[in-house]
């Protein structure tokens, strides 16, 4: 017997990890953005996930979409709770698209200095908010007795989900500069190549932590482990692939890091779902008012319905992504249609 | 000052803000497939300029409708909470098909469309530009059903869960088609084709006035014309058959629409006027019986009136009154202004016409105004339920949400979107300065 919550816990899992492989390496690009000085090189970073960008935030809208028709509670508890922090995402992402779009069409020295800024704290902003969000989750937010967020806005941001917000930043940053690397030539490419191995060096150090943090201070996450060993292998798999990655980048072999980076974030991924399941909101401090993905899933027959969709249209999806990835393959280079 | 009033504000402040762009990509985007495959078919460089030009153009549009658009994704669940938790089963599938269906297609394209010019050969970057117009119209497909579900919903039915009452779907085709949906569908998009249409004739006339790009300017006009013509005939046509739809199944919508107060009695049709609320009548100049022969075909049968509904159950009507016949006023304008320039350019003097230019160079805000008006209508008119006849929009507000935070996030919104706007007059003004480049007329496909 087929469990279509499980189903739809994963493909909402999906579409989240995908989300963050791939908006993750143009909002690292972002963050990155302000550290290189020449105009050039500039609009090199920008053209690098020019043609990509808005449709990898296309993922984030999904999830948007896909939480809403499996799991209205959650979709409708954690935007509410969250409501600051998420009109601030909000916000923060207009800015970014905007920037993005503006920033090359005049040639004024300020006018593009003001949208690199913007463009730059934008995607820092934006890693930085999804992270603190996403500690939350795992940590555990106040809840009611009628599923309503009961904390505040100043309440989410604890150590813990902090910790988690500057990790996200990382990741994102190391993911973003190994793009760089891939996308870039000459001088930018060497000075990419720089970004990368700092970058390792943060994340590693922000994952340590909050690997520590999580092991003493939340023992649900790792019990599925202690349970079922098997699981083991996850966590293992994911330090190999990040343990992979300056290996791969000394070699010079630059898409291969790429895609080992992207392993790892589907790894840390698969370690949060593991470690919440079969909670999608935990309640803190009273468990028993968690948002599961029985309690607060829509009817069978959407979710049924709900797979069909996802069952004709994420194969053409993908297909047409790596498609569309696949022509854009190689350097970057400025041409009139160019940002 | 209650959460709920300033969601309402913030729900439609963001919905019309965004709702300027959607419709001109829309529309820019059969102008684009038409351009494209006149270029192919015919060779003509000039169609290749086109295809450029209205691109670059298309491109600046499409971001502010991403960046504006990625909000409404997010605030049914942000200020509309208990909304969410009672249609997330209905609503949230065609929210979430539209995402699967619609964004990816539109948003992946765009990028070969936007950059790929010289990576993939012209039939590929045809299929493109085909991809994102397609994706464009699901976009407006899904969101149009899940709208219409509010105005006229079926497929559901009604179950009690743990904490309370919600929707669940019954038959998911009935709730894509129900009664409302396809007809609402096929206006919202011709209206989108009517913004782009006019928008194309703005431009080309101004350069037609300043005696620049003349080549360019006629064959785009030409183009636009076409689709004026189509598409302001089909929203007379659909905008009827609405009526009718509206007339059956939100007859209260019906009245505040007319200013029809009588519970039952056959009425006359307002050409324009003021609802004397306290008195409870219009007005104004009117055609007696009218009303009743445009629902009926008969001008003696009745109609449903305000006073048939508890006023609880009642519209704002005032409002509804005047954004529906302004909307009708400017569409009848627009049909005018239509055939008129269809009727000069069959006489060969269109180009010559230089009062008519004048007028096409600022009918691009008669689209985007009747829309406008068009989903006021809509929208207020549906009051005081937020979905028909099932959940007062009242009792659909966030629970969590204080005065403060919907304060502060709409006072975040109307800041950002104030400059947003005027950034986007100011670039879009910069790109129609600069026309379209002489050298568009090489660039295009380079690999042929």
């Amino acid at each position: 017997m087929l469990d279509l919550n499980l189903v739809w816990f994963g493909l909402v899992g999906v579409l989240l990890t995908g989300y963050a492989i791939l908006d993750g390496f143009d909002l690292g690009v972002g963050a990155l953005h302000l550290l290189t000085k020449k105009d050039e090189h500039r609009r090199l970073m920008i053209n690098a996930i020019g043609p990509v960008w808005d449709g990898n935030e296309v993922w984030l809208v999904t999830f948007g979409g896909a939480l809403f028709a499996a799991f209205p509670e959650v979709y409708a508890t954690v935007f509410s709770g969250f409501y600051l922090a998420f009109m601030l995402v909000l916000c923060v992402l207009i800015f970014r698209a905007v920037a993005i779009e503006f920033r090359s069409k005049l040639p004024l020295r300020w006018w593009r200095r003001m949208w690199d800024v913007s463009f730059s704290v934008a995607s820092i902003a934006v890693s930085l908010l999804l992270g603190v969000a996403f500690g939350n989750i795992v940590w555990g937010v106040p809840l009611s007795a009628e599923r309503e967020f009961a904390g505040t806005f100043l309440g989410l941001l604890h150590p813990y989900a902090l910790l988690v917000g500057v990790t996200t930043l990382a990741l994102f940053m190391m993911h973003g500069a190994i793009y760089t690397v891939l996308k870039t030539e000459g001088e930018l490419h060497a000075q990419a190549r720089g970004w990368v191995n700092s970058a390792i060096i943060f994340f590693v150090l922000c994952y340590g932590l909050t690997t520590m943090a999580t092991l003493l201070c939340l023992p649900h996450m790792s019990q599925p482990m202690r349970d079922y060993p098997v699981f083991f292998a996850v966590p293992v798999l994911t330090m190999l692939a990040i343990a992979n990655i300056p290996r791969e980048i000394h070699r010079g072999h630059d898409v291969a890091a790429f895609f080992s980076s992207a392993a790892a974030m589907a790894g840390l991924m698969a370690l949060v779902a593991i470690g919440i399941f079969p909670h999608l909101v935990l309640s803190r401090p009273n468990p028993e008012l968690s948002l599961t993905i029985y309690n607060a899933a829509s009817s069978p027959k959407t979710l049924r319905i709900m797979l069909v969709i996802a069952g004709i249209g994420v194969p053409i999806v993908l297909a047409y992504t790596a498609g569309i990835y696949y022509i854009f393959r190689g350097k970057v280079k400025l041409d009139p249609m160019s940002y | 000052m209650d959460p709920g009033l300033l969601s309402r504000i913030q729900f439609g402040l963001t919905a019309s803000f965004h709702y300027i762009y959607p419709p001109l990509s829309i529309g820019l985007g059969v102008i684009l497939v038409l351009t494209e495959a006149l270029a192919l078919k015919t060779r003509n460089p000039l169609f290749q300029q086109m295809t450029r030009f209205w691109t670059r153009i298309f491109g600046l549009i499409f971001a502010l409708g991403v960046a504006t658009g990625v909000v409404l994704e997010f605030q049914f669940g942000t200020n509309w909470s208990t909304y969410s938790r009672f249609v997330g089963d209905v609503f949230g599938s065609a929210l979430a098909a539209e995402g699967i269906f619609a964004f990816f297609l539109e948003s992946g394209f765009l990028a070969i469309l936007l950059f790929g010019w010289d990576k993939v050969s012209p039939r590929v970057h045809m299929f493109s530009t085909v991809m994102v117009a397609l994706g464009a119209h699901f976009s407006a497909i899904w969101i149009v059903v899940a709208n219409s579900w509010m105005q006229t919903p079926a497929g559901f039915h009604l179950v009690q869960a743990a904490l309370r009452q919600r929707a669940e779907i019954t038959d998911f085709w009935t709730m894509v088609f129900n009664p409302s949906a396809m007809v609402r569908l096929s206006h919202a998009v011709l209206g989108a084709w009517q913004a782009a249409a006019f928008f194309v004739l703005s431009v080309s006339a101004y350069y037609l006035l300043r005696r620049q790009h003349l080549e360019f300017a006629k064959a785009s006009m030409r183009i636009g014309l076409v689709v004026a013509v189509v598409a302001s005939l089909g929203s007379f046509a659909t905008g009827h058959q609405s009526a009718l739809l509206v007339s059956r199944y939100q007859p209260a919508k019906l009245a505040a629409m007319e200013g029809h107060y009588p519970a039952s009695a056959p009425a006359p049709l307002s050409l324009f006027g003021w609802v004397d609320e306290k008195a409870e009548r219009v007005v104004g100049t009117t055609v007696p019986g009218m009303l009743s022969f445009l629902v009926h075909g008969d001008t003696t049968k009745p109609v449903t009136g305000l006073a048939a509904f508890p006023p609880a159950d009642r519209p704002p009507v005032q409002p509804v009154f005047q954004a529906y016949h302004a909307m009708v006023g400017i569409g009848m304008g627009l049909i005018g202004l239509a055939f008129l320039g269809a009727f000069l350019w069959w006489r060969g003097t269109l180009f010559e016409t230089r009062w008519l230019l004048w007028v096409y160079v600022f009918a691009v805000l008669g689209p985007q105004a009747a829309n406008q008006l068009g989903w006021f209508t809509a929208e207020v008119g549906r009051q005081p339920w937020i979905v028909y006849g099932l959940m007062r929009t009242k009792d659909a507000v966030s629970p969590a949400l204080s005065v403060g935070q919907a304060l502060t996030s709409l006072a975040m919104f109307l800041t950002i979107y104030l400059a947003l706007f005027v950034l986007f007059i100011y670039l879009l003004d910069q790109k129609i300065r600069h026309g379209p480049a002489a050298d568009d007329l090489e660039m295009a496909y380079h690999r042929r």
